[in-house]
């Protein structure tokens, strides 16, 4: 059956879940999997790389060597040997964010199989985005949230990492703990906010605010027009001129 | 893929012209920004919401004659996926107080205060927890939050100033109001915004603010918001969530009173029934309707399923005559086409230049502006970057924010987008970057009030899949206050009215019927169903072969 298609020069083969396919080369995994014929139902999310639900795992013909990718960033490569791994199953722990402390102790208890791990670095190649996943273990197995936070930053909550752990921990789940209990406790508080916060609740922008719902067209155009605007290299204390509405 | 040869050697133009551009940088000179009358001529001129075609009439429902996106219009004429009469709505599935429909930032937003109110939360959403335009937002979330420099009356202004002075009063108040408690609501859930070591947090410019109060975590801003509060309600165990569950459609009772809605499970083709004391919508968006032929930003669920469940049961639309084209969507390498390149980039310094390496226009219009001039340059002008598949792109200089802000700055403020682009042998650190206008926002939508209450007692909406708040065009970083904002606002408003012990009465669809025969009595014959649910892909060759006459026994 030599259709017109498979005249085309720029198609390579590809083995889904180990059936072969023939699929444009400048295609992304994604791409090729709906060029194949599939709809996607699972393993598809936002299409840009940042939402997890498209981790994929592939081989070579020869080669030991297991690769990952996000299937919505990743080129096809003739002969690999794809599926997809769009759930996992994880381990999440439920706690009270208002009363966890951000110490060694909480993680452990929400995740005490995180002093399993072995340090083999699976995690860590496992990730499609390159991500020092062994790393942020180690610094939470030390009390690090900071490290953990930092580190941790860029993980899509794809899986993989979870998915080849020998010792079977839940790294992203564990990440995000170690995130939140940054943000909230170690990081300083923004100041700034809780005083703006104070001003609205006290009502202080209310009356402005409503002179401006009830200002014409024309009249809303003008004051739009002359407001002052915070030149883009202006340095953080910078103040306005015009204070009559701060 | 790396940039060819051809490419490269643009880019010199680029490069040649970047040493005198940090110095006007340095010295505070911009590219003046448009006058009001300005930026109207760019727009009616140059965008594509003023091209022949864009708009069409709506035959049916609630805003019967409102012209709207030919691709919406087709969604809201067409019929239900069920047979109203072939659902037996005695039949309960599932039981809730509130039904959250969507599972992104406003819906979850939604569930976290309806759940602290004391009430029953079942979210259902299509894909899974989290798959949501608020996952994809990058650049950052607007309030004023600095009181030295900044107050809500200004960010009132801007808002009005970016939506041309359309929006909906009483719900900019209410953003504007409400900004700067949500993102201490976020703080405080345990999202890592940027920050300086004493606390404060960073703030940049985005296109049409007269302040920086752009807050941000890096450049995954919404990912990092949608994690959080995705895992605050896994925290929860008594908000219930149903994945790959949408809705179809919505159920009404006796009384006329929103009481539940049909989901559909979509991997085993089963609908169910919930039956719920009110009913949030918060779908989102409608880019993968790839609106005028556009690549979009958006995730793959945002098929507009929520205007289409509220416009059959009696909620009106606005604002849907015009569309969000955000300027900067990647068109190079061809593999990543569409993806969002954040305004952030902008924010932050980078100049938009033409093939010859010149400004043309100010990097900080609002972004419908922007997106004209854009096209405006590519095409009347001629001096768009020829790509080598045969599209045509702008160049985003982001090199510059090394020099500007100092090296690694790139790196460490874009860290999503060098990674992805790292990936298809691009450096941006060094490299600029090409983009082209792209499928973002849909800035109206179902019409609803501060309280996010709409036309039906017991139907709530929220989010994207709303209209009002930014009127004819939304300001970067709107989106991602708007779903927290007013997802707080609906998960406190639907919890209230159900303390307020609504009428129980006899679930119905007569709403669908009565829209069905509407369709018909317009004349309006049909095979269109709706909601969409997923966008097709499907390649036509092997649509070709797909030849089952009709479906029987187990193979689809």
């Amino acid at each position: 059956m030599e259709t017109e298609d498979k005249k085309r020069e720029d198609l390579v083969p590809i083995f889904i879940m180990g059936k072969r396919y023939d699929v444009p080369s400048s295609l992304t995994i994604q791409k090729a999997m709906e060029y194949a014929g599939y709809q996607l139902i699972r393993g598809c999310g936002c299409r840009g790389g940042i939402c997890g639900a498209c981790g994929t795992v592939y081989r070579f013909p020869g080669s030991y060597k297991i690769e990952v990718g996000l299937a919505c960033q990743t080129m096809v490569q003739p002969n690999m040997y794809l599926a997809q791994v769009p759930f996992f199953p994880a381990t999440k722990s439920v706690y009270d964010i208002e009363k966890a402390k951000p110490t060694i102790d909480t993680l452990v208890k929400a995740y005490p199989e995180l002093l399993r791990c072995l340090q083999c670095n699976t995690c860590t190649k496992s990730c499609p985005m390159d991500i020092e996943v062994m790393d942020y273990i180690a610094a939470g197995m030390r009390g690090d949230i900071t490290k953990l936070a930092e580190l941790s930053f860029d993980c899509v909550m794809c899986g993989l990492c979870t998915s080849r752990c020998p010792a079977e921990l839940c790294q992203y789940n564990i990440a995000i703990l170690g995130r939140r209990l940054y943000a909230k406790y170690v990081a300083p508080k923004a100041e700034h906010l809780v005083s703006m916060v104070k001003k609205v609740e006290e009502g202080k922008y209310e009356k402005m605010l409503r002179e401006l719902m009830e200002t014409d067209e024309e009249t809303l155009k003008k004051l739009y027009t002359a407001r002052e605007t915070e030149p883009e290299q202006a340095g953080e204390d910078w103040i306005p001129q015009d204070k009559t509405y701060l | 893929m790396p940039y060819t040869e051809e490419l490269k050697q643009l880019i010199k133009k680029v490069e040649a012209s970047r040493a005198a551009r940090v110095e006007k940088k340095k010295k505070g000179e911009e590219v003046p920004l448009l006058s009001l009358r300005e930026r109207q001529e760019r727009l009616e001129k140059y965008h594509p919401d003023f091209r022949e075609g864009s708009r069409r009439e709506i035959r049916v429902g609630p805003s019967k004659g409102y012209a709207i996106s030919p691709e919406i219009v087709n969604l809201l004429e067409a019929k239900s996926r069920v047979n109203p009469d072939a659902i037996d709505l005695t039949k309960i599935d599932y039981e809730t107080d509130v039904l959250v429909i969507g599972g992104g930032g406003a819906g979850t937003s939604a569930a976290l205060m309806a759940q602290e109110a004391g009430v029953r939360v079942l979210i259902a959403t299509k894909l899974r927890h989290g798959d949501a335009n608020t996952m994809m937002a990058e650049g950052g979330i607007q309030a004023a939050g600095k009181e030295t420099k900044d107050s809500p009356y200004y960010h009132y202004l801007d808002v009005m100033g970016g939506g041309h002075f359309k929006n909906v009063p009483e719900l900019v108040k209410t953003l504007v109001t409400d900004a700067p408690k949500s993102l201490a609501w976020l703080e405080r859930l345990g999202c890592m915004l940027t920050k300086f070591e004493d606390g404060t947090m960073k703030a940049l410019h985005g296109g049409g603010t007269c302040r920086k109060r752009m807050f941000y975590a890096a450049d995954i801003t919404g990912a990092e918001i949608m994690r959080t509060l995705r895992d605050e309600a896994r925290n929860r165990p008594d908000i219930k969530v149903l994945e790959f569950m949408p809705a179809v459609e919505l159920i009404l009772n006796e009384h006329g009173h929103c009481a539940g809605a049909v989901l559909y499970n979509i991997e085993t083709e089963e609908y169910f029934v919930v039956k719920a004391k009110s009913v949030i919508l918060a779908t989102g968006g409608s880019g993968r309707l790839h609106i005028r032929g556009f690549m979009t930003t958006n995730h793959y669920g945002a098929t507009g399923d929520g205007l289409v469940l509220g416009y059959r049961a009696g909620v009106g639309v606005c604002f849907l005559h015009t569309v969000q084209y955000h300027p900067t969507g990647v068109v190079f390498p061809e593999q990543a086409e569409g993806i969002l390149i954040t305004e952030k980039f902008r924010g932050a310094g980078a100049n938009v230049l033409n093939i010859d390496g010149e400004q043309f226009v100010n990097e900080r219009e609002p972004r419908d502006v922007e997106s004209a001039s854009f096209i405006r340059e590519a095409t009347e002008i001629g001096k768009g970057v020829p790509t080598p598949s045969g599209k045509v792109g702008i160049w985003l200089d982001s090199p510059i924010i090394d020099i500007l802000m100092g090296e690694g700055a790139v790196k460490r403020e874009f860290p999503g987008k060098y990674i992805l682009l790292k990936r298809f042998g691009i450096d941006i650190c060094k490299e600029p970057m090409l983009v082209y206008p792209t499928l973002h926002y849909q800035n109206g939508g179902l019409e609803y009030n501060n309280k996010c209450e709409t036309a039906i007692p017991g139907l709530y909406s929220s989010g994207e899949v709303s209209g009002g708040v930014h009127g004819e065009n939304r300001l970067m970083g709107n989106s991602l206050l708007d779903v927290c904002v007013f997802g707080r606002i609906a998960g406190i408003s639907a919890a209230e009215y159900v303390k307020g012990n609504p009428k129980d009465g006899k679930l119905n669809l007569d709403h669908v019927r009565r829209y069905h025969k509407e369709l018909e009595e317009a004349g309006i014959v049909t095979d269109r169903v709706a909601p969409m649910i997923l966008p097709d892909y499907s390649n036509p060759e092997v649509r070709k072969h797909q030849l089952t006459s009709h479906y029987v026994g187990t193979m689809r």
